[in-house]
């Protein structure tokens, strides 16, 4: 028979119950939610990265209505209970509704604290609780005016950072002398208030609020001191207080939170609650771990195992602001009976303390380097003497036992039972089973199988280093990498997000995508000035101080500091007009190397930069355009010498290379490109281990790509047989344009075709000759705008800045 | 040390987020000009192994050397981030647009 199983409130914790209640006993009841929030259950945790705009509501939802309608759950969105009457057994909403229950599950979570100042109820004083308040702050933001937030603990720096990051002028109000002094100790609390402020936070500690001033609506803060702070938007972030004012007046058991035992019952034996409104032997909590601890309690004994019991344990707090890294454990007040270890790097911005007592770990306090935090939260949760390892212990478990410094290596060394995800309560040895049994790919399948990083995300990283660890090359975590430091968006995002709004400059792409420094950074300003170039070749001004020196000069910077000049030398053949002038060239400006390169052309090595233009205007006047050594772009097409004279030769591979050479040459790629045309099998050329690479045969010209001679060695991959040399061109273009349009920068051409799929690729050019001739055209019309060669522009004065000291000072004048 | 304002030509000589040469007997330093308009000079040679830091990406107020790529912080001459090392600060200063830097007159004053 079912019973009724009624719950009031939809946060995260009653929604975990159901996880485990319907996986433990599926169909004994029916279960009917009431939320005074009119929506579904969602990950509360991500509202900050929500607020700083890194996700999107629609990606931070736990259970959609189709879970609901799944389960046959009936959820009432925006009903608050206002009564529960406990001898009849109902619960009553606000708009009227009365349903009966066999069981209770009370899971109110809780209210922010609003500081009883005169002024509080003004228009602009909001809370920072849910999706509501979010979008009341992005409205208030886009004024980018002032914003004051009260409280600097967690949240309070979250919402400062999210706000911040949305171009607001903040300013966080302290009232204890550092910041998130619950969580950190002095010293950490003094570096994370200088990274804020060194983002343009402004961190006033001490500060008592008086009063919200205004006339209806917020102009600003005063402090006790007698200071004002103007503002328009005030956030409270003061803490919170469980949510028991309806037990209270049902009648149960009240103390700071509902009085509940180590099976979450309460003191009506058809009442259970959990959540945050929930106090077990005298705690409350209000991080997700332990909330968590409590659905999965409370499940087991609706599901009729009353053997379940809750348990307290520490539960490590971490920061949701991009770029900043702290990690907090335990306790590490300090006392008599207390030993610390401290380590501190002032010029890397990191200190680490751990706290001993009796030669166990009590407390951990790690900034700016959070790697080992679930190391040490392992050694605290198992009382693991340190005594062995204390001179090494604070620089983390790479040090111990001599293993190697890289993280990875730390990783691995883990036991299974190490706490990962902290939030879910997911070990090392679940995951990595997890992956292997149910043979998952994606750091998405991971999250669903395990809930390891699914809630506030902080060990992604550790996650997918586990995925590396057991999955090897198959994993490429690159995937949901950042482009770099200054984003927190991968490159295919970028690109996408590029195209989809238009954006033309570099500053319009930092500004739209909301990069977080002011000018990027030399990794992301190189990738955009590609992508830019790519995307809108007639329109975008291509951006010189965003290249690479190399790019920007037209030749390679050596070790020295002096450049290398390598002409280019179509499908490596020259003559004897080309050899004396550069012999001339070589001569005249006293060149050290002359050598030839494995591109099959010849490197002038050695030249002074004053000299270059010079050196290449020499060069130019025997036809000598730039080789483009230096560029992430087109290099070399090799050749053999083919049909012409080679008694296998099946085609004139020597002509083909030199057509596509001079068909392609200018354009600019992710990363270098380079070809190799091969009159037969026998290769000479070495083709198939070129990005691009022909085969000719009897039959026509085997056109080979993906293939790797670096830093990887790999084979190519056939994609496909044409007939004439028309064709050849017409694919291989189109295959580079495709490449040009989708890789990541830096990215050759193998790598691109990994993760695209070689099917997907030869689909698109081999048997879509409407995609394959749209390709096509968009390389050769944006050929017509980067075919012009960068030495003679030179010669004739562009960038001349570059080739010349701006001044000689301080030498002695010539005596008169 | 006596120190000399030397004039060494417009602010607009040098390109934004970008860097110009001048010669000295003490070697050479490169001059910068951030997004900002910030101007600052610091001796043209990398902490690690002697790189051309005129040659690096301009971002913010630090410089990404060309050949292993240190990031080096303009205000203060130190490698940022994990590694370590400083070169020389020079003082410039900006009268309208004319740019002067200064350096110890000892050397100059040697006849
Ligand atoms: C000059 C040359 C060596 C030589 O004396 O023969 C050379 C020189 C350099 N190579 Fe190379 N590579 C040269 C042929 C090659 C080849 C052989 C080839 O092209 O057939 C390869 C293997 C094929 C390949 O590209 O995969 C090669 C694989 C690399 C790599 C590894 C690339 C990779 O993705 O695996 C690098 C490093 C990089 O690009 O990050 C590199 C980087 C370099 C750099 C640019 C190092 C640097 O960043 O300063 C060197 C610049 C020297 C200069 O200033 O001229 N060089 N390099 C060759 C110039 C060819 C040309 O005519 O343009
Ligand atoms: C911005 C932010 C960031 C956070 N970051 C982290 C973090 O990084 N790590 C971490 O562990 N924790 C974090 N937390 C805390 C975490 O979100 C909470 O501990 C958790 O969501 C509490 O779950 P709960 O189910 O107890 O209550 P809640 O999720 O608050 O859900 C309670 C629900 O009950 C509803 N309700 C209340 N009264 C009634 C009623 N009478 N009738 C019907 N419905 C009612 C409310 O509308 C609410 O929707 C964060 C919280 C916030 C706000
Ligand atoms: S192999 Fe290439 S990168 Fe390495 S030293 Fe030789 S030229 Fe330089
Ligand atoms: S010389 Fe500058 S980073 Fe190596």
């Amino acid at each position: 028979m079912t019973e009724k199983l009624v719950i009031v409130g939809n946060g995260m914790a009653p929604g975990r119950m159901l996880e485990h209640l319907l996986e433990k006993a599926p169909g004994h009841y029916e279960v009917t939610i009431f939320n005074a929030e009119p929506r579904v259950n969602y990950d509360r945790i991500m509202l900050s990265p929500v607020l700083s705009g890194e996700k999107e509501y629609e990606e931070i939802i736990i259970h959609g209505d189709g879970w609901y309608i799944k389960h046959g759950i009936t959820l009432y969105k925006g009903h608050r209970i206002v009564a529960i009457d406990r001898d009849k057994r109902t619960v009553t909403s606000d708009h009227g509704v009365t349903t009966s229950y066999d069981k209770l599950v009370i899971a109110t979570g809780s209210v922010p604290f609003i500081l009883p100042v005169p002024g509080h109820d003004m228009r602009g004083v909001i809370t920072y609780r849910d999706l509501d308040d979010v979008q009341a702050m992005l409205l208030a933001a886009q004024s980018r005016e002032k914003a004051v937030v009260i409280g600097g603990g967690l949240l309070g720096l979250e919402a400062a950072a999210g706000l911040a990051g949305r171009g607001m002028d903040v300013t966080v109000l302290h009232v204890m002398p550092t910041l998130m002094d619950r969580q950190l100790d002095p010293a950490a609390g003094y570096l994370l208030q200088k990274e804020l402020e060194g983002r343009g936070i402004k961190i006033i500690c001490k500060a008592n609020t008086k009063a919200i001033i205004g006339d209806g609506k917020v102009e600003g803060i005063e402090l006790d001191d007698g200071r004002v702070i103007p503002a328009t938007l005030v956030v409270m972030a003061v803490g919170i207080r469980p949510s028991v004012g309806l037990a209270k007046e049902a009648g149960l058991a009240v103390n700071r939170g509902i009085v509940v035992d180590q099976g979450m019952q309460t003191s009506d034996g058809h009442i259970w609650a959990l959540g945050e409104c929930a106090e077990v032997d005298g705690m409350v909590y209000g991080l997700v771990a332990p909330l968590y601890e409590m659905a999965r309690v409370a499940a087991s004994h609706l599901a009729g195992d009353r053997s379940a019991t809750f348990v307290h344990s520490d539960t490590p707090t971490k920061l949701k602001v991009t770029g900043i890294e702290l990690f907090s454990l335990g306790d590490f007040a300090d006392g008599d009976d207390r030993e610390e270890i401290v380590l501190r790097d002032a010029s890397a911005g990191v200190y680490k303390r751990v706290v001993l007592k009796g030669n166990r770990i009590i407390g951990t306090v790690l900034y700016g380097e959070t790697a080992d935090g679930a190391w040490f939260n392992d050694l605290k949760k198992k009382e693991t003497d340190v005594s062995e390892m204390r001179q090494t212990l604070i620089f983390g478990q790479a040090f111990q036992g001599g293993a190697p410094l890289d993280p990875m290596a730390a990783v691995a060394a883990l036991p299974d039972d190490a706490e990962i995800c902290g939030c879910n309560g997911v070990c090392k040895g679940k995951i990595v089973s997890a992956i292997a049994d149910k043979g998952l790919t994606s750091l998405d399948d991971v999250r669903a199988h395990t809930k390891a990083s699914a809630s506030c995300g902080s060990c992604t990283g550790l996650v997918e280093q586990l995925m590396t660890l057991t999955l090897g090359e198959d994993y490429s975590p690159a995937a949901v990498q950042p482009m770099c430091g200054c984003t927190d968006l991968g490159h295919d995002d970028v690109r996408r997000l590029i195209k989809a709004k238009g954006l033309k400059t570099i500053p319009a792409v930092m500004q739209e995508l909301e990069w977080k420094t002011s000018c990027g950074c030399a990794k992301c300003r190189p990738a955009l000035n590609y992508y830019l170039v790519c995307d809108f070749p007639d329109e975008y001004a291509d951006d010189y101080q965003s290249r690479f020196i190399n790019e920007r000069v037209h030749a390679n910077i050596q070790k020295d500091g002096t450049y290398s000049v390598v002409p280019r030398m179509w499908g490596g053949v020259t003559n004897s007009g080309e050899l004396r002038a550069i012999a001339d060239v070589v001569d005249k400006f006293d060149i050290p190397l002359v050598k030839v390169t494995g591109g099959q052309r010849i490197d002038l090595l050695g030249i002074e930069k004053e000299d270059l233009p010079a050196v290449w205007a020499d060069l130019g006047k025997a036809g000598f355009i730039s080789g483009q050594a230096y560029a992430k772009g087109l290099r070399t097409v090799k050749t053999c010498v083919g049909s012409d004279w080679c008694r296998f030769g099946t085609q004139d591979s020597t002509g083909l290379g030199i057509r596509i050479e001079k068909f392609m040459w200018g354009s600019w790629t992710p990363a270098k490109l380079k070809m190799a045309v091969s009159g037969c099998p026998r290769n000479c050329a070495e083709a198939t281990c070129k990005d691009i690479g022909v085969i000719c045969v009897d039959s026509g010209f085997e056109i080979h790509f993906a293939g790797a001679a670096g830093l990887d060695i790999k084979g190519t991959e056939v994609l496909g047989l044409v007939k004439t040399e028309d064709e050849a061109l017409e694919h291989i273009v189109a295959l580079t344009q495709m490449y040009r349009e989708q890789a990541r920068y830096l990215e050759r051409i193998y790598k691109w075709a990994k993760r695209v799929g070689l099917d997907e690729i030869r689909r698109q050019i081999m048997d879509d000759t409407d995609k394959r001739k749209a390709y096509y055209d968009r390389f050769v019309f944006s050929q017509k705008f980067a075919q012009v060669d960068p030495w003679s522009e030179r010669v004739s004065g562009k960038d001349k800045h570059e080739f010349r000291p701006m001044a000689t000072v301080g030498f002695p004048q010539a005596a008169e | 040390m006596n120190m000399t304002w030397h004039p060494i030509g417009d602010i607009s000589d040098i390109p934004l987020r970008g860097a110009r040469c001048v010669k000295t007997p003490q070697g050479k330093i490169a001059v910068f000009r951030t997004a900002e308009n910030e101007v600052f000079a610091i001796e043209d040679h990398c902490p690690h192994k002697g790189g051309p830091l005129s040659q690096g990406i301009v971002h913010a107020k630090a410089v990404t050397c060309p050949l292993h790529n240190w990031a080096i912080s303009l205000e203060t001459g130190k490698a940022l981030g994990a590694d370590e090392g400083a070169v020389r600060t020079v003082p410039v200063r900006i009268d309208g647009g004319a740019l002067f830097i200064a350096l110890e007159s000892l050397l100059i004053a040697a006849e």
